[in-house]
């Protein structure tokens, strides 16, 4: 479904990225894990068209989009979370969700019609889906750490998207909030039939919901299996060592 | 019309319009890169450097080195004025947007324009040249005033004497510091706020240097602050906000655009460089040497 | 909806000023012509400054260019009014379009600082070019519209042309507000909002963020083309200054005043700015200085301006018993 093909990424002479191939196959969900600076975020601005790769090349349902900025590739199925909450601030949680329906639905041409009530029903819906319809009305802003997180997911599902990646998706939550992300995760997955490709530091969520882990270490993927394969792999241990994996 | 005497005479024309928009774009692209601020005044600076600079000649009069006197009154002034501003003003706007400080910059612009109308009118001012530098050159056919000389020598020792400070002390490693993280910085222990004072004063010494040097070639009329930072910002788009060199390079390519622009579009040449600065946003927005700003 | 917010503000003002010729005196007349024409343009900054977040410093351009091509074209070529007041805006509108499309390849401050230097450019134009614009002594005895047709009407036959010509402009200047309201309140308006909150974010739900941007930048200079198209009429002669960077630095000093917060806000600061003006240049020409000082102010204290220090204000009445 999406895939990368041999990608190479450098800045100022460091490889960030130095030839990574990975194939995510439809509903499947992959985890990425790795220590900090192994190249989780480049990968994935690879992946979502904010950087181009120096090499290599980014297929999504099969077709090559390599480059493809990332408006367009939007519209071709791919949606995405920021590992630092990223929704639109001073715009009510209604706001923020009717504003990514408009774009995705081709409406932002319409200069007359009255914008309060387009895509009404979409977005409630879109809320409900994220457990965020009570709070419809409040500024964006003001949500708690973890409620950002779950607008920042109800943006992401607004282009009825066929694959998502989510950077750091549980990133500054307690035990609880990440047992419950995972829980909606988990559902909006199942229900939607949607391909997930998360990068991670918790390894909880990575074991539980994840069908195939790659490790990235210093810019390439020194593992990718199931669960099991990945906590036997040698060379995972060594780079995680000190870290409890069983 | 391509005699080698008019040539010669238009690239030295480039080169010395060069080499005051690089003194000027310099201080504005110092306080930049270290500040994060990009100052609109500046241009404002460069004129009450032209008028202080007249205004010194006034008083000295005609004693031996009253030009010169003037040049470093003025650009002492300009980073008083400079240093004041940063203190009382400026320095309250750092934690905000960094669209507070630049709509703080365009107020001073107002002020100081109109501040500068009411000291010393409408009328254009001169200063002559100093006498040391008053004779020209004859080569190749070509008037070449000592002075011009002067300034296109004056631009590399210029940029020369700020690498090195940049690059070869203490205090310019903590500049480049500073402009790199300054979060860092002050966790450090150093004092970041006289630091951005300093950088601020530098910067607005060397914008009243420039004008102050520029009274003999140019006439200190209204206007001129911001016709200078609409220059000085070209030069910086063309050359990288932030880069020191190229704001030398971007200097030297609009010197000489506008000199031969001038055998295109007579009267019009600033339309070349504008021209030019297009090409370049559109190939390279970031500028053609710029640094990846964080 | 708070109360004072169902009230239909700008409706009744807008009927209020259609009144004004008939008990206002010559100078009052004036003064409203003004006050409407700068509200308009004012209101058309703010579709950039306001809705989309991006601040231009070379606003007056367009106005510039609206005032000229509307003077020139009834001037020189007897062109009909409607004919010649539409043209100005596509005309502005044409000139924004292509300078906006260098500017928004840049953010925030190079963008900033790019409308000034394209601005400068069209103030340049203005200066030099003495066969079209007139140059520095630009365009003077610039005619009304022909304004007989009124005779027809009831009530308006008494009046006298200024009068007649602020009513044109009233219908002409609300017509495009109404636009603009529309505009901002629409589809289109609700994706500006979300790229100037977030323009990461916006991309990455499928907006192309230059590409609306562009809109709005083309949008702005039309509007603002029109407002100059009016003014160049109402003050029967179009000047380069009309293009100068401190007619810029005026416009977007009246939007901040106001408030760029809330739709109207930038109309009641332009209102604020020019009864303002009328009051200081009794008392000195140091009008730039005093803008600069009136920045300085709603900086430091006032960063909402008018309509935001109200909203504050009011806020602060419901919290007290």
């Amino acid at each position: 479904m999406i895939e990368a093909r041999d990608l190479h990424r450098a800045f100022g002479g460091v490889a960030a990225i130095d030839g990574v191939s990975l194939a995510v196959a439809r509903h499947e969900i992959v985890a990425i894990i790795g220590p900090n600076g192994a190249g989780k975020s480049t990968l994935f601005n690879l992946l979502t068209g904010h950087l181009k790769p120096d090499s290599g090349r980014v297929l999504l349902g099969g077709r090559d989009v390599t480059g493809v900025a990332p408006h367009k590739l939007c519209a071709l199925g791919l949606g995405r979370s920021f590992q630092r909450t990223n929704i639109f601030p001073k715009l009510t949680v209604f706001e923020n969700v009717q504003a990514a329906l408009i774009a995705q639905r081709g409406h932002g041409r319409n200069l007359w019609a009255r914008a309060e009530n387009v895509f009404r029903d979409e977005a409630m819906a879109l809320l409900a889906d994220v457990n965020l319809v009570d709070k419809a009305a409040l500024v964006g802003a003001t949500l708690s750490y973890g409620n950002q997180k779950q607008l920042e997911l109800a943006l992401a599902l607004a282009g009825q998207p066929a694959v998502l990646l989510l950077d750091e998706p549980t990133a500054g939550m307690s035990a609880v909030e990440t047992r419950a992300s995972l829980a909606l995760l988990g559902r909006i997955a199942a229900q939607r039939g949607l391909t997930l490709l998360f990068t991670e530091h918790d390894m909880e969520v990575v074991f539980a919901i994840a069908h195939r882990i790659g490790v990235l270490h210093q810019g390439r993927l020194i593992a990718l299996g199931s669960p099991e394969a990945i906590r036997a792999d040698a060379q995972v241990r060594q780079v995680y060592l000190g870290q409890a994996m069983a | 019309m391509l005699e080698p005497s008019f040539l010669l005479g238009q690239v030295l024309s480039g080169l010395t319009a060069a080499m005051f928009l690089f003194v000027v774009a310099s201080g504005l692209s110092l306080v930049f890169g270290v500040l994060r601020v990009l100052n609109f005044a500046h241009g404002s600076f460069y004129m009450v450097g032209a008028y202080l600079a007249w205004q010194t000649t006034q008083w000295v009069g005609a004693a031996t080195g009253s030009f010169w006197l003037a040049v470093l009154v003025a650009a002492c002034g300009v980073a008083l004025l400079g240093g004041l501003i940063e203190r009382l003003l400026l320095r309250h706007l750092y934690g905000k947007e960094d669209l507070y400080q630049l709509l703080l910059t365009y107020a001073l612009v107002l002020i100081l324009g109109d501040g500068a109308r009411m000291l010393w009118g409408t009328q254009q001012l001169a200063v002559s040249r100093p006498p040391e530098l008053a004779g020209s050159f004859h080569w190749f056919g070509a008037t070449v005033p000592h002075y011009n000389l002067f300034i296109i020598v004056l631009g590399p020792l210029i940029a020369a004497g700020c690498w090195a400070l940049l690059h070869r002390t203490g205090a310019g490693r903590m500049i480049r510091a500073a402009a790199l993280d300054r979060e860092m910085l002050a966790a450090l222990g150093a004092d970041v706020g006289r630091l951005y004072t300093l950088m601020f004063m530098a910067g607005s010494f060397l914008a009243g240097l420039g004008g102050a040097l520029v009274t003999p070639v140019r006439s200190i009329v209204p206007g001129m602050d911001v016709e200078i930072i609409v220059e000085a910002f070209i030069v910086v788009v063309i050359g990288g906000l932030g880069s020191f060199w190229g704001t030398f390079v971007g200097a030297l390519i609009f010197g000489q655009v506008l000199a031969f622009g001038i055998l295109v579009l007579p009267g019009f040449s600033i339309f070349a460089v504008f021209a030019l600065m297009a090409l370049v946003l559109v190939v390279r927005p970031a500028g053609l040497f710029a640094r990846p700003l964080s | 909806m708070s109360a004072f917010a169902r009230v239909p503000w700008a409706v009744i003002v807008w009927l209020v000023l259609v009144t004004v010729p008939w008990w206002g005196s010559r100078f009052t007349t004036f003064l409203a012509t003004e006050i409407v024409i700068l509200a308009l343009f004012a209101l058309s900054l703010n579709l950039l400054l306001g809705t989309t977040g991006l601040v231009s410093f070379g606003h007056a351009a367009y106005f510039g260019i609206g005032a000229y091509v509307c003077a020139i074209l009834m001037k020189s070529h007897s062109v009909p009014f409607p004919i010649a007041f539409a043209t100005a805006g596509l005309g502005s509108g044409a000139v924004a379009a292509l300078f906006g499309f260098f500017c928004v390849r840049s953010t925030r401050i190079y963008f900033a600082m790019l409308t000034l230097a394209f601005a400068q450019i069209v103030w340049a134009v203005c200066f030099k070019w003495n066969a079209v614009t007139g140059g520095e002594q630009g365009l003077s005895n610039v005619p009304y519209p022909e304004l007989g047709w009124m005779d027809v009407l009831p009530l308006l036959e008494g009046l006298r042309v200024a009068d007649r010509y602020f009513l044109v402009v009233l219908v002409l200047a609300g017509a495009c507000a109404i636009a603009l309201r529309r505009i901002a309140a629409s589809p289109f308006g609700r994706v500006l909002t979300a790229i100037r909150e977030n323009p990461e974010r916006a991309e990455f739900v499928g907006l192309d963020v230059r590409r609306y941007q562009l809109a709005a930048f083309t949008l702005a200079g039309s509007f603002a083309g029109f407002a100059g198209a009016l003014f160049g009429l109402f003050n029967r002669g179009v000047f380069p200054d009309f293009a100068y960077w401190s007619k810029s630095a005026e416009v977007l000093i009246m939007a901040i005043l106001g408030g760029i917060g809330a739709f109207w806000g930038p109309a009641v600061g332009a209102a604020a700015l020019v009864l303002l003006n009328h009051q200081i240049t009794s008392l000195t020409r140091y009008w730039p200085m005093v803008l600069g000082i009136v920045l300085i102010v709603l900086l430091f204290v006032f960063p909402g301006g008018i309509a935001g220090a109200l909203g504050s204000l009011r806020s602060r009445w419901r919290r007290a018993p």
